[in-house]
Order: structure tokens, then sequence, then C-alpha cells
């Protein structure tokens, strides 16, 4: 029997203002990009809990994204500087879960960039791809 | 003293006719809104997508529809004309024929029963014939009011559909009559109708099958077109392989007296030519035009990507003479000038570029409402006043007073709708009725139950996913108890369908898989409102923009993700909570930041509205740009209307004019703005409800062609100064004009729009004044749209010489011997061309203001690439900024005409107004709430909160002190940093919870 290929499953935060409107154009520019992303929008990208990433990715989620403004861009002032903060603890996080870094990813899609969000979720697809499923699927 | 009337008509029902209704009943006016048409919608609703965003057309016209034909305060007048009209402003007597539509409204459900059954076939005109519809029907599947109606010329009284309709609708005996209605003002926005293409015959239209217009290829390229959005050629059915567009068909064509330019054609072919490449594999597109008038915003980056990234080839300089036919084939054959060479090249389709005239009934419109009309039959106004009919009380706006796209008639409109409203102003509130909901029902005791509407939104989402397996597994899903499929969920009689569903069936939440919740969940929260529900107890999964349009190739694949957001979606409605409404007062005054003709004109207008203005400008006095501006192409003295014009703002005593000021700070939120000023060496707080944004913009100064070294090399308000100001030298033998400087390149890829039209004034006025002197263009596409098109075709007939350079080959300015030597490459003649001109006339490009950067800080609003203001949509909210309660106009926005400021700032005032004219506001209810329970006033998210809403406070409980913290909920805008940042899941924002989130990830991870 032939091998199914590895179909990874992620999960990207948009911040409703500049990533989720980002990922609309994408679509009405019909950048194509891969069915594995999940979009899941939120206010703003500093709305996003750590733990939420944490469980996502220990629950199963083969990567995580976060998406929001460019930072001097967030429509509440400075919820993405929050955000960047917030990435590097969950950076450390990753590795006391003995999860590879790349599993996690932060990323500025203005909603103007629809060609950067189609790229970066092609690119982020890729990776994971290259990574192979997490390990805490298994169990 | 006549009585006055809140109540405004509006006649004709296309994009702005709706957007001047929906302003005006916003405001607390009543609107009759008057289409001849059985249905509302205009030419807008016939396209399919829109330049330059490629925006579906429908999708975002859906809504504003469905708010019109459900407004409480707009009656539709469907199927209905302007007979006669007595009174005078303030007060007219409007006497309107309905004719019958044999279909009684209040009772026919558009359930299109009575259409299939219609035994009659006639050409579909919304198909532009390429289809049949029948007797009975209506007009587009989304078509506002869902009502159908029987076409008497060709209905046979078979009476068929009278023993079909259940609801028992048809109405034989129904007549056409007549009624009265009194408004104060009226609004005429009537749009445009075709140029007939059978006149000009030398392209075979109507002979050759494979020639189509313009039109008949949109509605090809639609996904409710003839052939679900294949182009096929009309002979044979085939896919085509090439295709060419004709461009000024019935377009500056003095042969037919058309000689003016349609505006739109030139990107509406751009447009075309993207998507048929789009839907058509391996098509090559050729477009033969003479100038590509690319002069609105963002218009040509949209050109350039057309020719660099879709390939499409573009031939400049052709007004193409005929098309031949190859009989057996039916393929085309056309000659075309390609740089010095004559060619001749086989089509399978070629397609007409037809333009614009004004509406048929223009004659009876004059008659009814004493309006003058131009030459052209177009509605006649003034540059000051581009509004304003010649009859006091009736305004204009859309196309009917000059060719023009979607975004300047909405502007127009939202501009009349001031206009109109202005000298009714203290009617207003009188004739309306408050928009009730019914009461909420309590869902606190019952279990979720959830009704799921998945849209197929036409082919767009139904062409790649399979919408209804997505309809059988939504109702697998816990909590479901009803699911079905829609063609469109936006449309009308989908929310009462809803509405219906949600009594039926008992549903206390709802969610719709469609489209983006961006700009279709207010729709949908209002529908559930209107069935009991508090409106966030709604969700929204994005299968078009995150799923079909991004996955089209995948279709498979596509229907399992529209699955699984669906799923998630159903598991975040399970949790949701009703949230209760937050209400705020409005203060009743705006900021108006610029004191140009923009800012001015918008201050009078909120003036006129009855609201304070507060009117910042930080030079030291008013004018702006356009005090360097003496007289108009039509020959007005601006600056005598200038001092008008800045008389009147000082002299308005609800006007209050801050010069010489800076603002240093802006804080607060729609309805409650508190702005800090330093004027006069003091600072000043100024409390506002709105504010209006019209920075204006500035003229470059060029560093090329000599400018600062040689002095007789001027930029073109400077040579406009000399021409004024006798400036230009006696004997002045020759004078040479260079387009594009600053403009259209690199750094700066937009074009400044107004230049070539400044040129054409400037060149005009140099040949009057110096009869004898050459004057010389060298330009690379002269972009006189509309009307001004008359005036270039003028100065050519004057003497004045047109050269046209490309961007690779820019003329060369030189200085030999102490003369200036302009040489240039003529690319039709290939031949130099050298001329001594006495003075250079640089048409530099229009810059933004450099304080924009700083006010999109402070105001959190968005930038484009080029530094102007971007817009909350390019197309249908062209004055309206995301941010609420922010509005812009004139040069902020883009360059522009003065008209065109005048419409824009106006229309910032009708958008301020409908803020304004509110007693209070509800707010988004999408904030942050403490759970005391379990928050332990650790203070870990009062620092990150960046509005300072959230204060540490002490309670007392059970006889002890305990802390907690307290959320000002005018301050909070909902962001969520709190929530994420608590350790204790103490703080969560309503809509947003960690729970739901949570159980949205859950539902994405599991596997079905």
């Amino acid at each position: 029997m032939e091998e199914e290929e590895f179909e990874p499953l992620i999960i990207a935060f948009c911040c409703n203002w500049c990533s989720y409107a980002g990922a609309d154009l994408a679509g009405v520019s019909r950048f194509q990009y891969p069915p594995n992303i999940r979009v899941i929008r939120t206010m703003c990208s500093g709305m996003v809990h750590p733990n939420l990433v944490m469980d996502a990715l220990t629950k199963g989620a083969d990567g995580i994204i976060i998406c929001g403004c460019h930072i001097g861009d967030c429509h509440y002032l400075e919820g993405n500087v929050v955000t960047e903060k917030r990435a590097e603890a969950i950076e450390l996080m990753l590795e006391d879960f003995g999860l590879e870094p790349e599993r996690f990813r932060l990323e500025w899609v203005s909603a103007s960039e629809g060609d950067k969000f189609a790229r970066v979720m092609n690119e982020m697809v890729e990776t994971i791809k290259a990574l192979g499923p997490s390990p805490y699927k298994m169990g | 003293m006549v009585d006055k009337v809140g109540a405004v008509l509006v006649v004709g029902g296309g994009i702005a006719g709706m957007q001047a209704s929906l302003d005006l009943a916003d405001s607390g006016y009543k609107v009759y809104l008057l289409d001849k048409s059985p249905n509302i919608g205009g030419a807008m609703s016939q396209l399919d997508k829109t330049f330059p965003t490629n925006d579906c057309a429908m999708c975002i016209m859906a809504p504003k529809l469905v708010e019109t034909g459900r407004h409480h305060n707009i009656e539709l007048l469907t199927g209905a004309s302007l007979e006669a009209v007595q009174g005078s402003p303030g007060n007219f007597l409007v006497t309107i024929k309905k004719t019958a539509r044999k279909v009684d409204e209040t009772k026919c459900t558009g359930c299109g029963l009575c259409t299939n059954f219609c035994p009659v076939e006639v050409p579909d005109e919304y198909n532009v014939g390429l289809v049949t519809r029948k007797a009975i029907y209506v007009k587009y599947p989304q078509a506002v009011p869902a009502v159908v109606s029987i076409d008497l010329e060709h209905c046979i009284g078979c009476g068929i559909c009278e023993g079909q309709c259940e609801a028992e609708a048809i109405i034989y005996d129904q007549e056409e009559h007549m009624m009265d209605i009194e408004v104060g003002s009226i609004v005429v926005a009537p749009g445009f109708d075709l140029f007939d293409l059978a006149r000009k015959p030398q392209y075979g239209y109507g002979v050759y099958p494979n020639v189509l217009s313009s039109l008949e290829l949109e509605r090809m390229l639609s996904a409710t077109g003839p052939h679900a959005g294949m182009v096929l050629r009309p002979s044979d059915g085939e896919v085509p392989r090439n295709i060419a567009f004709i461009q000024c068909v019935g377009s500056r064509d003095k042969q037919i007296g058309n000689t003016y330019c349609s505006s739109v054609c030139c990107m509406f072919s751009i447009k075309e030519a993207i998507i048929a490449k789009e839907h058509t594999p391996g098509l090559e597109a050729h477009i033969f035009f003479m100038d590509m008038r690319a002069y609105g915003k963002e218009f040509d980056a949209y050109y350039s990507r057309a020719e660099e990234e879709h390939g499409i080839r573009f031939t400049r300089g052709n007004r193409i003479s005929s098309v031949e036919e190859d009989p057996v084939t039916h393929n085309l054959f056309m000659t075309y000038v390609d740089g010095a060479d004559l060619k001749t090249e086989e089509f399978d389709i070629v397609v007409l570029s037809v333009g614009t005239e004004a509406p048929v009934d223009t004659d009876k419109l004059k008659q009814v409402l004493g309006i003058d009309l131009n030459a052209h039959s177009f509605c006649e106004t003034n540059i000051f006043d581009p509004l304003s009919t010649s009859e006091p009380g009736i305004y204009v706006c859309g196309a009917f007073s000059s060719p023009k796209d979607i975004p300047d008639s909405v502007a127009q409109a939202s501009g009349a709708a001031a206009m109109a409203s202005s000298h009714i102003s203290t009617e207003r509130n009188k004739l309306v009725e408050i928009r009730e909901f019914p009461p909420e029902k309590d869902i606190s005791d019952e279990d979720s139950r959830i009704g799921a509407f998945i849209c197929h939104c036409g082919i767009n989402i139904g062409g790649v996913v399979d919408v209804p397996a997505v309809v059988e597994y939504a109702k697998t899903l816990p909590n479901v108890v009803y699911a079905e499929d829609n063609v469109y969920t936006c449309s009308q009689d989908t929310q009462s369908k809803i509405v219906e569903t949600i009594k039926e069936h008992n549903l206390n939440r709802v969610i719709v898989a469609s489209c983006t919740p961006r700009t279709h969940a207010p729709l949908f929260m209002n529908t559930i409102r209107d069935g009991g529900l508090n409106p966030y107890l709604f969700e929204m999964a994005n299968i078009r923009e995150h799923c079909s349009w991004v996955h089209s190739k995948e279709p498979e694949k596509a229907t399992q993700k529209a699955k699984d957001l669906v799923r998630m979606a159903v598991a975040k409605a399970a949790l949701l909570e009703p949230i209760p409404p937050i209400k705020i007062s409005i203060a009743k005054s705006a900021l108006i930041i610029g004191g140009g003709i923009a800012g001015m004109t918008a201050a009078l207008g909120i003036a006129d509205q009855g609201f304070d203005a507060y009117l910042v400008e930080k030079k030291d006095e008013l004018g702006g740009m356009t005090r360097r501006i003496h007289f108009a192409l039509s020959g007005e003295d601006v600056q005598a209307r200038m001092n008008e014009l800045i008389d009147k703002v000082k002299s308005n005593e609800r006007v209050h004019v801050y010069t010489k000021a800076k603002i240093k700070d802006i804080e607060g939120f729609i309805g409650s703005f508190m702005t800090t000023l330093e004027h006069e060496g003091e600072e000043k707080q100024i409390r506002h409800g709105v504010v209006l944004v019209a920075t204006g913009g500035i003229e470059l100064k060029p560093d090329e062609y000599l400018y600062g070294e040689d002095p007789r090399v001027v930029t073109q308000l400077e040579y406009e100064d000399m021409l004024t100001n006798g400036g230009l030298k006696e004997g002045t033998k020759s004078v040479a004009m260079i387009q594009c400087v600053g403009s259209r390149k690199e750094e700066r890829p937009y074009c400044s729009r107004i230049c070539c039209t400044e040129t054409i004034k400037n060149a005009l006025k140099t040949k009057e004044m110096m009869p004898d002197a050459n004057v010389y263009v060298f330009h690379r596409d002269m972009r006189t749209y509309g009307f001004r098109e008359n005036y270039y075709r003028e100065a050519a007939e004057k003497g004045v010489v047109f050269v046209r350079y490309y961007p690779e080959n820019p003329p060369k300015l030189t200085v030999n011997d102490g003369k200036l030597e302009l040489t240039a490459k003529d690319p039709f003649l290939d031949e130099e061309i050298v001329v001594s001109p006495d003075v250079v006339m640089l048409a530099v490009a229009t810059l933004p203001n450099a304080d924009n950067e700083d006010l999109s800080t402070f105001l959190k609003i968005p930038l484009t690439k080029d530094k102007f203001f971007l817009e909350a949509h390019m197309k249908l909210r062209p004055v309206d900024f995301a941010t609420e309660g922010v509005f812009l106009c004139g040069l902020a926005h883009s360059p522009k005409f003065v008209e065109e400021c005048l419409a824009q700032a106006n229309a910032a005032v009708s958008r301020a107004t409908t803020i304004l004219a509110q007693e209070e506001l509800e707010l988004e209810a999408t904030k942050s709430c403490v759970i005391d329970a379990k928050c332990d006033g650790c203070a870990y998210c009062v620092d990150p909160c960046p509005y300072d809403a959230i204060t540490l406070i002490e309670y007392m409980s059970d006889g002890a002190v305990k802390k907690t913290v307290d959320v000002d909920e005018t301050a909070c805008k909902g962001c969520g940093v709190c929530q994420a940042t608590c350790p204790k899941e103490g703080i969560f924002v309503r809509g947003f919870t960690l729970d739901q989130i949570n159980a949205m990830i859950e539902a994405a991870l599991e596997v079905t």
C-alpha cells in the first residue's frame, strides 16, 4: 500500500484588522496556498494567550502561526509589541516541551499583503511537512 | 415661509441612489427611492468584478442592497416614473406613476416557482440578451425587492403563474396608478445608458457573432451569466484562444457627436482582460487604445500588473477603423498601427469597449424637473457646485452629471445627500421611525440550538466546495438542529428565511458559512436580532476567501476544509453568550483637519447640518493649494470663489477656525474624541464626536529637467502664476510642457490625475494670450477624462502640438548657447523632434501632505504605499476610514480636481452626519470583562493595556479586603491583551474567551 503523504494541520491566529484582512485579500486575489491552514480570528494578535499555543501543540497541532499587524500599525496601538515579547516566551517553552522551533512562527501581515499571507502559509506548510507530524500526535 | 418636509426623493436606485438614500435615512430623513426598473441595483448589479481590487461586485454591493431594501426609513418605489414636480425647495409636491407589476409586493416571497412554469421566453436584459428569461421574472438573483414582476409586453395572459402561486400574490387586474408625495429635496441619480453600437457599423456588432460589447463580456465572466463564468465564442461555443478589445467605441468620437471620454472604459477593459484570462487558460488578450486613462487611485498599479504579471498586450495610439470577418470560421481581422508599422491580426473574439451616454429619459427629467442639461444631454453642473442642478433644492450625483466610476459616484451620492438635507435639517427625525428590533429572547436556561446556513455564493464557493455535502455534515455536528444551503446567504430573501427559521426551529445561535465576517457579519447580526436573538449569538465560517478562492484547484480538499471550518464555527457558537449593548452619548461636533477647499467646505457642511465644526489649519491662512489656482478650465475665477468661501467660513458662527494651529494629540473614539491643540502659544482642548481628515497635498519640486538650475523651467502652478500675473515675457514664441514629471515612475508609481487637464488649461490660456506662440505638450497618455476631453480636442484644434514619449525614452532638456533645447523622439513618426522653448512647464506630481504619517499614528488610520490615506473600501466607502467616526476628503485621499474635492467634502459631511444625528450610539460590545472570583488582583493586566482601561481596586468580601481589577468599558477596545496576560483566566473578552478559542482549536484538531 502506498503511504499517504503527511498532511499537517496548522492553526493560524490572525488579528481582525490586518492579518485576517490580508488572508481575505489572498482570497480576493486568488493567491493559492495549501488547504492545511485553519485560521482563527482574534481581535488582536496580543489576545493570543501562550497557553492556547502550547495547548494546541500538545493536543496535536503540527504547527502554529500567529499573524498580526506590522509593528507601528497595530489597531490597538501596541498589542503586537506584547505579542512579540510573548513569542519569545513561547519559543522557550517549545524547547521545554521537546518541540522543534519551526513549529511556531510569528509573522506580520498587513491588510494589503495578500501575497505575503499566501507565501507565508506556503512556506509554513512546506516547513512542517519536512519536519513530519507533531510528536504529540502519536500518543 | 413654506413648511419644510423632512423627506427626500431619490430618483434612481443604482449604487449612487442607494448610497444617497442610506445616508439620508441614517441621518433621520424619510426617503422615497424611485426606480423605473422593477428592482433596484442599477448598472453595478450587472458587473462581475470591480477594478482595481477585483472585488466581486455583487459581494460588495449585496449588503447595501439588502440594507436599502430593509431600511425602515426608505420606501422603495420600483417600476415607477416621475411625472410632475411642483413647489419649491423645502416643500415639493411630486407626482409619480407606478406601473402595474401585476404582483402584490407584500405577498410575493420571491420563491420563483411562477417563473419555472411561465411558458414565455424573452431575451434577458440583465444578461444583455445572451440568455432568456420568462415573462414573469425577477431581474437578477439577489434583486431587491426580491419580488417578481410581469413583463406586460410579453405576457400572454395564460394564467399559469396565478394558479401556481401559493402566496396568491399575482394580481392580473392590478392597474398602473398615480401617487403624490411631499418631499423637502430631490436627488437625481438616474445613471447612464450605453452607446448604441449599431451606430458604428464598421465594427460588425450584431452582424459578426464574435463581436461582443464589453457588457456582454462582463455578463459572460459572471458566475450568474450565460455560461457560469466561461468565455465562449457565440458562433460555435468554442473557448477562444485570443481576444481583442477596441477602446473608445462611442467615446472621443466627433463623427457620432460623443466627443467626451467615458472615463471608465479603459479600466473596465483591463479588468475584463485580467478576469477573462483567469477564467480561460491560455487566453491571449490584446487591448487597442488611444490613451490609457488609468487616472484613479491605484489604477496605474493595476495597469502595470495587467501588463507585467498577466501578460496582457497593450497597443497605444490606436483607433481601430474597422473589423472584418472570415465568413467561414467567423474569426475576426483588425488592422492596427504598432509604432511606425501597420499590422493585421486575427482574433477569435473582438470586444467593443462601449462608451456611456446620458440616460435615455434625460429629456423627460429635464422637462419634469426643469433642470439644465449640457451639450451631451448630461446634467449641467458647475465645478464649485458639482452636486447642484440648475434648480434649487434638486441635486445630482453619479454618472448623470458626467461619466464616472463607482467610488466617485458613491462619494457624490453621499455628498448630494448632505446637500439635500442641509436646508431641511430642522426637520430631521420628524418623519422617520426608529428601527425597532423585537425583544431579545432569554436563552440563559436553554441548551445550544444552532442553525447553520451554508452559502454557495453563486459559484464562488459552490463551484469548488461541495456545499450540499457540507450541509449534510453540519447536520451531524453537536448542537446543530438545522442546516441549509443558500445560493446567496446575503440576499434579502435569505434574511427573511433566517428570521423565520430561528422562530420555527427555536434556534438560539446561528452560524453562516460564506465569506468574510469583516464585511458581512453586521448584516447577519442584524438579521438574527430581527429573529429575537442577541446579535452576538452569531459566528461565521469563511469558506470563500479562506477556502474556495485559495484552494480553487483542489475541490475535495477544499470541501473537507469547509467542513472543518464549519465544525470550528459551531464549536465556538455553542459557547457564545449574549452581550449586552453599551450606549454612549455623542459630542455633536466635528474636528476638521486642514483648511483647504475640502476642509472649509466640510466645515460649512457640518455647520449647515446644525453641528459645531472646529477647523484646524497649520498655516496662518485658510485656502491651501487652491490658493495657487487662478482660473478654471471652464473659465471661472477661482480666487473670487475662494474669497467668498473663506468669508463664509469666517462668518459662520458654528465654524470655529484655528489657523497656525498644531495638533498635539487626539484621544478617544467615535462620539467622544478629545483633541489637544497648540494655538497662539496656548494648549487648547476640544471635545468632538467625529474627525474629518482634509490634509490636502503639495506640488512636487522636481530634481530633473534643469528645474531649480534654469529660471525658464517652472512647475505647473508656477506657470499658471506667470500667466496670471504677467510673468511671461513679451515675445514668448515657444512653450514646452512636459507631462508626468515625478508621476508614474518607479519611486512614485501613481498618476497625479489633474496634471493633463491643467496642462490643457494652461496651453489654451497661452494660445489665447499669445496666439502666435507654439505650444508643445510632451506626454505619455493624455488623461483628460469626462468632458475635459472636449478641451483637449479644442487645444489640438487650436494648434497645440502633442508629442507622445515613452518612459524609457523621455524628452531631454539641455542648454545650448544659452538657449533651452528639448529633444524627444516621436514614436509614431520614429523621428527625433527638437524644439527650442522659451519656457518649459513641468506637469509635476501631486504629493501627499508630509503630516499624514503623524496623523496616521494619532488616529490609527492607515496610509497607502504612496502615503495618501487609505479608505475603508476603495469602491463603496471612499470617504470612510475603517476606524469608526473618522472620515477623509480631498487630496488626503488622492490627487483630484476641485469639483471632486468638493463632492468628497460633502460626502464626508454626510457620513459624519449619520453619526452626529444620533442621540446616543451603540458601541461595539466586544469588551473585556473581569471574573472577580478568579481575579486575585495581581495587576499583571494593568500595565499592558494599551488604553489604560484597567485599574486595580479593592472590595470587601466576607469581611475581608480583596483585590480585583475594574474595566472602563468606554476606554476598552476589546483587544484582549489583558486576557492573554492573565495567569488566572480571570479576565476575558466577550465573544473571544479562552474557552471559545479553545473550542475552535479542539474542533480544528478533531480528525474526521
